[in-house]
């Protein structure tokens, strides 16, 4: 395998990705993404240096609309998918810790 | 003939035709779905007392007069992936387990506005990502032509759905070839449309690039209407495009005379069975006999598609995927410590491990250092395929070739080796990556009788070609078959 995926690269992209893995987990993350890089690799046969990248297929304007609201007001519904709610708002962790404040579950909410 | 044996377009003609009432033909495919379930598992979630409300009041608008179209009170399956308001949409994930969507997709509501009765949602791979519908969280859906091989992925409940009879068509997403490949192994026709055709509004995103919603059928002429019906400029939807040729049925012409096939000579190479090989080639010589002028040429940068693919989806799905945080809707882990536990631990139980896999691949080649060399360098090979296709339809009206290089494997088989199952998308994906319009159709069956699939793709905007081209091929008779035409029903049978 040509490429070599470190325990630091992993952490990193776990840190990126928003996911903890397990040592397992990481273990196959690092097989798995070396194979896909080697693979990936083969792109570099490609002479690319005089073609723009071409992220859209079609004309690249931006779609402006005016900002006015015509789908009502769904804020019920959109609440009861909330996974915690509380006071009409969705229930989440404390997100600016201070001295005294707690982070788990018991701890401080904001909404 | 059972009515559940019936096109959509034929079923809909006998509903105008006051034959059969809207209720009643829900009521049919609620019972195929009841009696073939326990095989196919082709469903995830189906409300069957929504089903009849719906059918009562398609078939009022259709007694006052107000809904007179080819698909009114035609029973539809939905992929789950597809938001569909107040009923639940998870993409076959832990994630979004518990989902229930505000509002529904635009591709449904023109449905909807053409009397169509949603009768469930389809199992697919875990966030379309997959090519076999193993990824999913409920299990796995089986092939009804053979209950031991898988159907294909990632829209295979939707194919399998509509290859067991257990729905008229049905609606599925292509990011990859996730409609070509699986209709392809269930024996169905499934189109994927030139990129912009169909609003992606409510339509959970993995490569935003490269999705489209497409319909899947058990002949080309529904493909055409369903197509014809759901496509639309959507302003919800940045990339819609502006088109004023969506009269997709004038296409239906069995007439090839002059038509100027293409086969890239690098579709058959390597790696394809000589069963998929034969049975492509065949078909071509088909239409040749109708008078298409077939010729053979090189393609070129074949190899190369599969890399700057999942460069590309993984980069995009990292991306749209980062929502999904425990916060807003479905799985919250039930123990952590603090804001970014809580994003960590929901994330890890809720994703399964492709998705996952693939998250960690974009995340990667977007860091800093590497955006360059792996992003961009994929954006870069999409714009030298695309000038590859640019080409090709110069000098061909359509291309030929297969929609993937084998038949269904055997369930259980290719999950413990990603990369074989991403070699598989080597025909399909390079549509998605130019934004074309390609269609999968039935053209035989290999020594254990499980179907093949013909690939024709066209030039962004040309699906009448193709569609065409399908109809001309489906017309000759060549091939025509169901995994039911025996007349038994579904039934676990032995792996091959």
């Amino acid at each position: 395998m040509a490429n070599i995926i470190s325990d630091a690269t992993i952490e990193y992209v776990g840190i990126l990705a928003k996911l903890a893995l397990s040592e397992e987990e990481k273990e196959r993350a690092k097989k798995d993404m070396g194979e896909m890089l080697d693979y990936i690799d083969k792109l570099n046969e490609l002479d690319t240096s005089a073609v723009e990248p071409m992220p859209h297929l079609f004309a690249e304007n931006n779609v402006f609309r005016e900002d006015v609201v015509t789908n009502g007001d769904g804020s019920k519904d959109t609440l009861a998918n909330a996974p915690e709610q509380t006071g009409g708002g969705i229930r989440v962790p404390r997100t600016i810790a201070d001295e005294t404040a707690e982070t788990g579950r018991t701890g401080g909410e904001s909404a | 003939m059972s009515l559940t044996s019936l096109t959509a377009v034929e079923l809909g003609r006998k509903i105008q035709a006051r034959e059969v009432a809207v209720t009643e033909a829900a009521e049919v495919v609620l019972a195929s779905i009841r009696q073939k379930e326990p095989h196919i598992h082709a469903f995830v979630t189906i409300e069957e007392e929504r089903v009849k409300k719906r059918a009562e009041e398609v078939q009022r608008q259709i007694d006052e007069g107000s809904l007179t179209g080819p698909l009114a009170g035609v029973p539809v399956a939905i992929k789950d992936n597809l938001c569909t308001k107040g009923l639940l949409t998870t993409c076959s994930s832990k994630i979004l387990w518990n989902f229930i969507p505000t509002y529904t997709a635009e591709a449904i509501k023109n449905l909807e506005r053409a009397g169509a009765v949603i009768i469930g949602k389809t199992n697919m791979d875990e966030f379309a990502m997959g090519s076999t519908t193993e990824t999913s969280c409920f299990g796995p859906t089986k092939n009804p032509w053979n209950t031991g091989h898988v159907p294909g992925g990632s829209s295979g409940g939707s194919c399998a759905a509509v290859a067991a009879e257990e729905c008229p068509y049905a609606l599925g997403s292509d990011t990859g070839g996730s409609i070509r490949q699986p209709s392809s192994f269930c024996g169905v026709v499934g189109l994927k449309p030139t990129y912009g055709t169909v609003s992606r509004y409510g339509l959970i995103a993995y490569g935003s690039s490269l999705d489209q919603i497409g319909p899947i059928a058990r002949d080309v002429t529904d493909c055409a209407v369903v197509l014809e019906t759901i496509a639309s400029y959507d302003k919800k939807d940045s990339t819609s495009v502006k088109r004023q040729d969506l009269d997709f049925t004038s296409a239906l012409k069995e007439d090839v005379a002059g038509m100027k096939i293409g086969i890239p000579r690098d579709y058959f190479t390597t790696g394809l069975d000589p069963s998929v090989k034969e049975a492509v080639l065949a078909a071509a010589k088909i239409l040749e006999e109708q008078g298409a002028v077939v010729e053979e040429f090189d393609l070129g940068l074949v190899e190369y598609a599969i890399p700057a693919y999942y460069v590309i989806a993984c980069a995009e799905a990292s991306s749209n995927l980062a929502r999904f945080d425990g916060i807003k809707y479905g799985y919250r882990t039930d123990a952590y410590e603090g804001l970014h536990s809580l994003y960590k631990k929901s994330r890890s139980e809720g994703f399964g491990p492709e998705v996952k896999r693939r998250i960690m691949l974009g995340s990667f080649v977007l860091s800093a250092g590497y955006y360059d060399a792996y992003y961009l360098k994929a954006l870069r090979t999409k714009a030298l395929m695309k000038q590859e296709f640019d080409k090709a339809f110069a000098k061909y009206d359509v291309i030929l070739g297969p929609a993937a290089p084998s038949t269904a494997p055997v369930l259980g088989e290719s999950l413990d080796d990603p990369m074989k199952m991403y070699l598989g998308d080597i025909y399909t994906i390079s549509v998605n990556l130019a934004g074309l319009p390609g269609i999968s159709v039935p053209c035989g069956t290999d020594e254990n009788g499980l179907p093949i699939g013909l690939q024709l793709i066209g030039d962004c905007f040309a699906e009448k070609k193709i569609l065409r081209a399908a109809y001309a091929f489906e017309r000759t008779g060549a091939y025509r078959h169901s995994p039911l035409a025996n007349g038994e029903h579904v039934s676990e049978r032995r792996v091959q």
